[in-house]
């Protein structure tokens, strides 16, 4: 009696009738929704006024609706049951949320793709209403080498490969050379890779002919500028987290002090400082660059961000492990290098891919100081009075690059946690 | 008589304003396998971690193994290093297997080389019976494996002393027994060790003295069989009456 009534409660005894009826629909409101966005075709419309409009939706919820059947049997619809179709609110959420995908996807596309222009290699080339690729065509070295003269590119691409392939000797290395795996990370290779870079990029000796950093710019110098800050910054904040957990006060104090100051200020003054007064500070005859100045003082900022999520590595530690470490006599050092700091870091790799990432994405900010890389370089290329009015076409292409970057550096500490877990 | 491997006299400690140890003495002599027991808060785990510094003492003096421990003992380490020690939450280091939890110590303490660390580890795996895990991580064994692991790695450092701080409390009933067989071996074979423990039937068997402690004081100290036949203060009496 009561289910004649409802007809609209699905129940097992006749999925089939209710799920077919469902799934078509859910399909009606679907069509009905692409062939106005797509075809601009009314399907609907002989129904009067706001009907119209809402008849997708009310079709598509009375669909969902008998669609959504408990234990159904079928794995699919079980599936979807689950995800998207729990109750009648996250049905409508998701049937306003593919509607709008729907309704955002004709115009992006034709916008992206099938308007747009790419043959050519000025503005006049641009005509149609789509999005202008021309312009990142003719300006792409720029944007990856910046004002580094197009002769010498070569340079670049031969010290990044250098500095990739050498990132990878420790992959290779004998066993009993893997004692010294830390030392070489932290010590050797940047002074490697510093060199690397200062010889082939930079130049003036070796028949090189010089190139000054100010030429430096676009993605390249967005690598080099991050690299650097990166391997430096992590060092550094452990010794500043080991620092503020201290028992002597004195470096307990400056620890907390240095952390405290550098998380206060605001990265953009650190660079105005950087590049304006602190030359002021220097003798006459000393020089030094400017962009190592940068890297030394993004170094600085971001290695009090990464002690701070250091400690809360070691924080977490319960009291038991430095217990047993002591107690089978190792000291301060042995404790943290072989108990404590394993440990704790592998608990923080969230935490320091949250901070790396952070930084690769501030290192535009060095566009003040007047160092442009590829969100400067941008910066630069669209008050170009021939190529004015592109501004869009670059930040999204910018913003696929960063993507694309910070994508796999996420990606990558997801396997280092996934490589370094133990428990269970 | 030898003189006492463990010698504390007068010992006070406090955490702030709290009084948790009031005047200990206490002598063990070499060989000698003393249990502490008594209700909980009562100071029985404070005071054996003073034993090896793993807590500081205000008052009075600890002397182990004739180095007075002090806040101007240098080497610490090396007192460290002769007194294993067991805990109630086994604290083993997760991220190394069975094998290397056991050969770490010696390796980079006692400079052990490697090949010998880990046949010493092996050995001493053996006789709690865990050398076919070896290889395996804590998380994945149960917790009286984890516990014989634990007894094992203390033992690696070959120490002169054990101390065992509630080493049963924090396991099912059923893996009791296999941590405390192991350690009546390890009492057979001679060791000088100090347990905590409520395991009654234990200190029955292995041990030479019982010590009752309350409130931060010993209230008793005296042979097995006497402490269990004819304990001397009502205090004692009313906890074995409960306890048994």
């Amino acid at each position: 009696m009561i289910q004649t009534i409802n007809f609209l409660k699905p129940n097992r005894d006749n999925i089939k009738n209710y799920s077919i009826i469902g799934t078509f629909l859910v399909l009606v409101s679907l069509i009905d929704v692409i062939s106005n966005a797509f075809l601009k075709i009314n399907l609907t419309s002989f129904l009067p006024g706001s009907l119209t409009t809402l008849f997708p939706l009310i079709i598509g919820l009375i669909g969902l609706n008998m669609m959504r059947i408990d234990y159904s049997g079928n794995k699919k619809l079980d599936l979807l049951n689950k995800n998207i179709n729990t109750n009648n609110f996250n049905a409508l959420l998701t049937l306003l949320i593919l509607f709008s995908i729907i309704k955002a996807l004709p115009q992006s596309l034709s916008w992206m793709i099938f308007d747009a222009t790419i043959s050519g290699d000025s503005k006049d080339a641009c005509t149609g209403t789509g999005a202008c690729w021309t312009y990142i065509k003719v300006w792409f070295r720029r944007f990856m080498y910046g004002m580094y003269p197009n002769e010498f590119h070569w340079r670049i691409n031969t010290a990044f490969i250098l500095v990739i392939a050498l990132g990878f000797v420790g992959y290779f290395m004998k066993e009993n050379l893997k004692k010294y795996l830390a030392l070489y990370y932290v010590i050797i290779y940047p002074v490697i890779a510093y060199l690397v870079i200062y010889y082939l990029i930079s130049g003036g000796s070796f028949g090189l002919q010089w190139v000054e950093t100010g030429a430096w710019g676009g993605l390249s110098l967005t690598f080099i500028v991050s690299f650097f800050c990166l391997i430096f910054c992590f060092p550094l904040g452990m010794i500043f987290a080991l620092g503020r957990r201290s028992n002597l006060p004195a470096i307990k104090y400056i620890s907390i002090c240095y952390i405290e100051f550098w998380r206060g200020v605001p990265l953009i003054t650190v660079l105005f400082m950087s590049s304006v007064m602190f030359p002021m500070f220097l003798p006459e005859d000393f020089f030094m660059d400017k962009l190592v100045r940068v890297i030394i003082a993004i170094t600085l900022f971001e290695a009090a961000y990464c002690a701070e999520v250091i400690r809360g590595g070691l924080q977490s530690l319960p009291r038991g492990q430095y217990d047993a470490a002591k107690s089978l006599g190792m000291g301060y050092w042995k404790m943290h290098i072989f108990v404590i700091l394993p440990q704790a870091l592998k608990l923080v790799i969230p935490g320091i891919a949250n901070t790396f990432l952070a930084l690769v994405k501030d290192t535009p900010l060095i566009f003040v100081v007047g160092l442009a890389e590829l969100a400067g370089m941008l910066a630069l290329a669209k008050t170009n009075p021939k190529w004015l009015g592109f501004a869009m076409e670059g930040y999204i292409f910018a913003s696929i690059i960063f993507w694309i970057i910070c994508y796999a550096m996420s990606k990558y500490s997801y396997n280092l946690e996934a490589k370094y877990k133990t428990e269970r | 008589m030898s003189d006492p491997i463990i010698k504390i006299q007068n010992m006070n400690k406090w955490f702030g304003d709290f009084q948790v140890l009031k005047n200990i003495n206490l002598e063990v002599e070499t060989n000698k396998k003393i249990v502490v027991c008594g209700p909980s808060g009562s100071g029985k785990s404070t005071l054996i971690r003073c034993i090896n510094r793993l807590e500081e003492h205000q008052e009075g003096d600890i002397i182990v193994d004739g180095n007075e421990l002090s806040e101007k003992t240098k080497d610490i380490e090396k007192i460290r290093a002769e007194v294993g020690m067991v805990f109630q939450q086994f604290n083993l280091f997760p991220h190394l297997s069975i094998l290397d939890n056991c050969t770490l110590a010696p390796i980079w303490v006692k400079k052990m080389p490697k090949k010998e660390a880990q046949e010493l580890a092996l050995d001493q795996l053996k006789k709690v019976q865990i050398d076919d895990q070896a290889n395996k991580f804590p998380g994945q064994l149960s917790g009286g494996q984890q516990q014989r692991c634990a007894i094992a790695r203390a033992l690696c450092m070959q120490p002169k002393i054990m101390l065992f701080d509630e080493p049963t409390s924090a396991l099912d009933p059923e893996m009791i027994k296999e941590v405390l067989d192991a350690m009546v071996s390890l009492a057979k074979g001679g060791m000088t060790m100090i347990v905590v423990t409520h395991e009654m039937g234990f200190a029955k068997e292995v041990a030479d003295e019982v010590i009752f402690m309350d409130e931060g004081m010993i209230i008793e100290k005296a042979e097995t069989k006497e402490f269990f036949a004819n304990p001397k203060s009502d205090r004692t009496k009313l906890f074995l009456s409960q306890i048994l």
